[in-house]
């Protein structure tokens, strides 16, 4: 069985935002949503500052506390290990925006696909992508299921200039992401929380 | 002594008489009934039900708008992804709870006091369900799916999700609406027939007749009675308890820092009593007032719901210091920063507002001279009605606004809508409370007479009624 995920080596993250981009055309979100972000931070005191990137996405959680707390069933995990979000089941209760310790869930407001992302009418593309989605659910980053299944990358992955987005299955015994994880000691987000998410980071 | 005026310093405690003395059988039955067969509505009352539906008016109006427009109307967003529709649906839920406590656990524990005012906290318990159920079903993207909480058979593979909080609340509630529904009902059965037999209008008589399902009063009805309603005493006593708990699981259940606590099953349990004995406390001292009940509600009865409003106001607050004590003691950074955020953040006036009104101002009630106090204990129960409102209030709001990214904080400023649809809901209540005051008997007139005997001996009949006139 497999375990999708993805390793983010964050020395190799230049802040370039491209993968933010590529998700937002992939998947053709509406306004202020977006799968993917990449948090830039700036740290220290001038002369001796600099900028510290952490790119985003879901985490797609073994223990999803998104799809624990689902009470029709939307959200729910694939046999690979994509956690999913069927809108047709949605009722929009946003429980899992609030589950979600990542903030990786995001509300379609009503009048939200009225409009295009920085106009006024929609674009054809965003006709078709905005087809998927409906007002009052939630919908998340899928991991491009649409494209893994068709035996591709997702699209921030293969946007990345410099590779800091290293897709795989944690189930491969050796496999580049757990080779990755054991050599550079790869870390997760508030691990504390119990919520087994399949993205690591690598330190910068 | 005269009757209808008791002595405000009569003693209180269990020595105290449930009714002032003086009463037969048919003075009781006389002047409960008389509130719902007069002909003449209340000068008052028609006051209040038209400024009670005008509020209604409000809630639908504003509900319509919200089902024309979306949640984007209320004051939520990200990260304060649930606002004052969960606020109040807590607050609701909870001043229900003081109706079934008083009926069913009451009742089991053979408490006598109960008797004067089961039966109108019962109905506040209907109407505050009533009210809360609403909101779950506001708050969705997509209400008319609503039904799909349910489990029933169907071609669409929808099937609740068990694992959810949120469908174990759709079964507390409804379980918990429908068995007091029953046990209202079960319970206005003897005194339906009383007034179907006592109405002088026709209409009356085949309204009450109907619901009153061909009670005769006779043996086997009487025994069929204690049955049914020991019956669903039972079943209503492990509610009380139960469907706070399970609210207490929307937050507990998570992993949001200031919702993941391990007391909040008992503190909300607690809290919703103290809220409900509260709302009981503010309806019980006008109506008594309007309707001169001084008589069959006492000051035993005020006295009694006093220490309780103090008891759970004390467990209230050993919740509030646990939370504290257990975000410093978890040593959990996001726990502390919650904490303290509440406290000195910028919605720490509604935190230490809530401290007052939940903890400070409820001791006044150590002292028997408050507890004696009409107007001292209307202002207490009023306050702590608003501290719990307040106390949900923080809970929800303060626990999300800070995300553990600054750049995911924000902060939650209600609507013209949010309150219109609060508000609204205040006018559904008095609504239907107003016309359970005008329609019903508030105060069951069967148990009532029971307790007639008590005060019996004491002095003599004040009415010309005897045995024969029931």
């Amino acid at each position: 069985m497999a375990r999708l995920g993805m390793v983010i080596d964050l020395k190799r993250c230049i802040g370039c935002n491209a993968c933010t981009l590529a998700c937002k055309q992939e998947n053709g979100t509406p306004e202020g949503i977006s799968f993917s972000r990449v948090i830039t931070e700036e740290v220290g005191t001038y002369p001796n500052s600099t900028r510290t990137f952490l790119p985003t996405l879901c985490n797609h959680c073994s223990d999803a506390p998104c799809a624990a707390v689902c009470p029709t069933g939307a959200t729910y995990i694939r046999p690979d290990g994509i956690v999913m979000v069927d809108h047709n089941m949605c009722i929009g209760c946003r429980a899992c925006n609030l589950a979600c310790p990542y903030m990786n869930r995001h509300y379609i407001e009503h009048g939200l696909l009225e409009h295009g992302y920085n106009s006024e009418g929609i674009s054809p593309m965003e006709a078709i992508k905005f087809a998927d989605f409906d007002e009052g659910t939630n919908i998340k980053c899928t991991l491009c299921a649409h494209r893994v299944d068709q035996g591709l990358e997702p699209a921030c992955v293969v946007t990345c200039p410099t590779d800091a987005r290293i897709f795989g299955d944690w189930e491969e015994e050796d496999g580049k992401l757990q080779r990755l994880v054991k050599e550079r000691k790869g870390w997760t987000l508030l691990p504390e929380y119990e919520t087994k998410p399949n993205v690591y980071y690598l330190d910068a | 002594m005269d009757p209808v005026m008791p002595e405000p310093s009569a003693e209180l405690g269990v020595s105290a008489p449930l009714i002032e003395p003086g009463h037969s059988y048919a003075s009781v039955t006389d002047k409960i009934s008389a509130i719902v067969l007069t002909r003449r509505t209340p000068r008052w009352w028609m006051l209040g039900f038209a400024a009670a539906f005008c509020l209604m008016m409000l809630l639908f109006f504003a509900v319509a708008y919200l089902f024309a427009v979306g949640v984007g109307i209320w004051g939520i967003n990200i990260p304060v992804g649930w606002g004052f529709a969960i606020v109040n649906f807590v607050w609701w839920i909870g001043i229900g709870h003081a109706g079934t406590l008083i009926s069913a656990i009451l009742l089991l524990l053979r408490q006598q006091w109960r008797t004067s005012i089961n039966r109108f906290a019962e109905a506040m318990t209907l109407f505050a369900v009533s009210c809360a159920g609403l909101f779950p079903v506001l708050h969705m993207g997509r209400p008319w799916l609503a039904y799909w909480l349910f489990p029933y058979p169907n071609t669409m593979g929808m099937w609740p999700q068990f694992r959810s909080p949120l469908v174990w609340d759709v079964f507390a509630v409804s379980t918990y609406a429908t068995v007091s529904l029953l046990f209202w009902f079960v319970g206005l059965i003897p005194d339906l027939a009383t007034l179907r037999d006592r109405s002088r209008n026709r209409v009356g008589k085949i309204m009450y007749g109907i619901l009153a399902m061909g009670w005769r009063g006779s043996a086997v009805h009487w025994s069929r009675y204690e049955t049914a309603s020991l019956l669903l005493a039972g079943l209503a006593t492990p509610l009380v308890v139960s469907v706070h708990t399970v609210v207490s699981f929307d937050f507990a259940v998570a992993i949001i820092p200031g919702w993941h606590t391990t007391i909040f099953p008992p503190y909300f349990v607690a809290g919703a009593i103290y809220s409900g004995f509260a709302m009981v406390m503010t309806l019980a001292i006008p109506i008594r007032a309007i309707y001169k009940l001084e008589d069959f509600i006492t000051l035993r009865h005020l006295d009694n719901m006093a220490k309780i409003i103090l008891a759970t106001g004390l467990i209230v607050g050993y919740g509030y210091m646990m939370e504290t004590f257990g975000a410093f003691y978890s040593a959990d950074q996001y726990e502390k920063f919650m904490i303290l955020n509440r406290m000195t953040g910028p919605y720490a006036p509604f935190y230490w507002a809530l401290i007052a009104c939940n903890i400070v101002m409820p001791q006044l009630l150590w002292f028997p001279a408050v507890r004696r106090s009409v107007v001292g204990l209307f202002v207490i129960s009023l306050v702590v009605n608003v501290g719990m409102w307040l106390e949900r209030f923080v809970i929800v709001v303060t626990s999300l606004h800070r995300d553990f990214l600054p750049s995911s904080w924000g902060m939650y400023y209600p609507t013209r809508w949010d309150w219109a649809t609060y508000v609204g809901s205040i006018g559904l209540f008095l609504t239907l409370l107003l016309l359970f005051l005008r329609y019903l008997p508030m105060i069951s007139i069967f148990e009532m007479r029971q307790l007639v005997s008590q005060t019996s001996g004491k002095t003599e009949s004040r009415v010309s009624g005897n045995l024969d006139d029931v």
